[in-house]
């Protein structure tokens, strides 16, 4: 069996039926226990008081926000090299879910900011790369809705996407390639030093499982969504043609 | 059994206020969005005669 098996659009509703309670059910789950876990039984932080709660969603947001977009990005690029309709379709869904993340990430960020240092917004190396990259989602969301045929839409679109992949690996990275700035390294390390204590090492990784499982299961449900649309779409062009 | 917060409430409780009412925007237009799409398409399949997806 290949994986390509799933880029036929029937063959993606059938095992998406399938998959999407276990993904709500499993995302109730870890995100519940996550969020509930890190916001009631986590002590303060030392240095950030009870703000460090924060962390329990601003981290998975801002993973998240990066990581749609390089799923949009391979999606995309799966749409340009083989044409395969539902990989554009798939990295159209993600796009709100993106955008979402990275908003909550710079409000979460700014709120997290201005008690520790002192500003909501600094014109830090990964705060303006982020602020760029919700500018691109925005840029993307509007672009699909701009071109009237979807194919010319998905190509450009794809085109926007592998330009916009530049601001998401710096929002990754703006930290390591300028060291200046206000925002401090990673929270999450292989480097058992710079890692989070462990009280809060786990509770954050229930939170990372839980938000990728939400996005998991929001791109399968907007994606069954789109591909019904272009259904739709492509029967009332044939009625035209009758 | 809410932790007591301090000065920090307002952050803490803003943050988790503003990621729950983006989540719930974005789940509640997937929902609409989702509803939808399958009225327009049961519409449009059933003037073609088809239900095969």
């Amino acid at each position: 069996m290949s994986i390509w098996e799933y880029a036929n659009p029937k063959k993606f509703m059938q095992t998406s039926a399938w998959a999407l309670p276990w993904a709500v059910g499993l995302t109730v789950l870890c995100l519940g226990a996550g969020i509930v876990w890190g916001f009631f039984f986590t002590p303060d932080d030392y240095k950030q008081g009870a703000t460090v709660k924060i962390l329990y969603i601003h981290v998975p947001a801002a993973m998240m926000a990066i990581n749609a977009w390089v799923m949009m990005l391979v999606t995309s690029l799966i749409w340009i090299v083989r044409r395969h309709h539902v990989s554009a379709l798939a990295a159209k869904a993600a796009a709100p879910i993106g955008l979402t993340f990275t908003l909550i990430a710079l409000v979460t960020g700014a709120l997290w900011g201005q008690p520790m240092w002192g500003t909501w917004w600094a014109w830090d190396p990964r705060l303006t790369s982020f602020l760029i990259l919700c500018l691109f989602y925005l840029g993307y969301i509007a672009l699909w809705q701009a071109v009237e045929n979807p194919d010319t839409a998905a190509d450009l679109t794809g085109i926007l996407c592998v330009v916009g992949s530049v601001f998401a690996l710096l929002s990754r990275y703006a930290v390591n390639f300028w060291n200046q700035g206000l925002h401090q390294g990673a929270s999450l390390s292989l480097d058992k030093e710079e890692n989070v204590s462990d009280v809060y090492w786990f509770p954050l990784l229930l939170c990372i499982a839980g938000f990728v499982l939400l996005f998991i299961t929001l791109v399968l449900m907007r994606t069954r969504t789109e591909i019904r649309l272009r259904r739709a779409q492509a029967l009332m062009a044939r009625e035209r043609l009758a | 059994m809410m932790p007591d917060l301090g000065k920090y409430a307002v952050a803490v409780l803003g943050s988790y206020g503003a990621t729950i009412a983006l989540i719930a925007a974005l789940v509640a237009l997937s929902f609409w969005q989702r509803g939808r799409a399958k009225r327009l398409l049961a519409e449009v399949e059933a003037r073609a005669g088809k239900t095969d997806v």
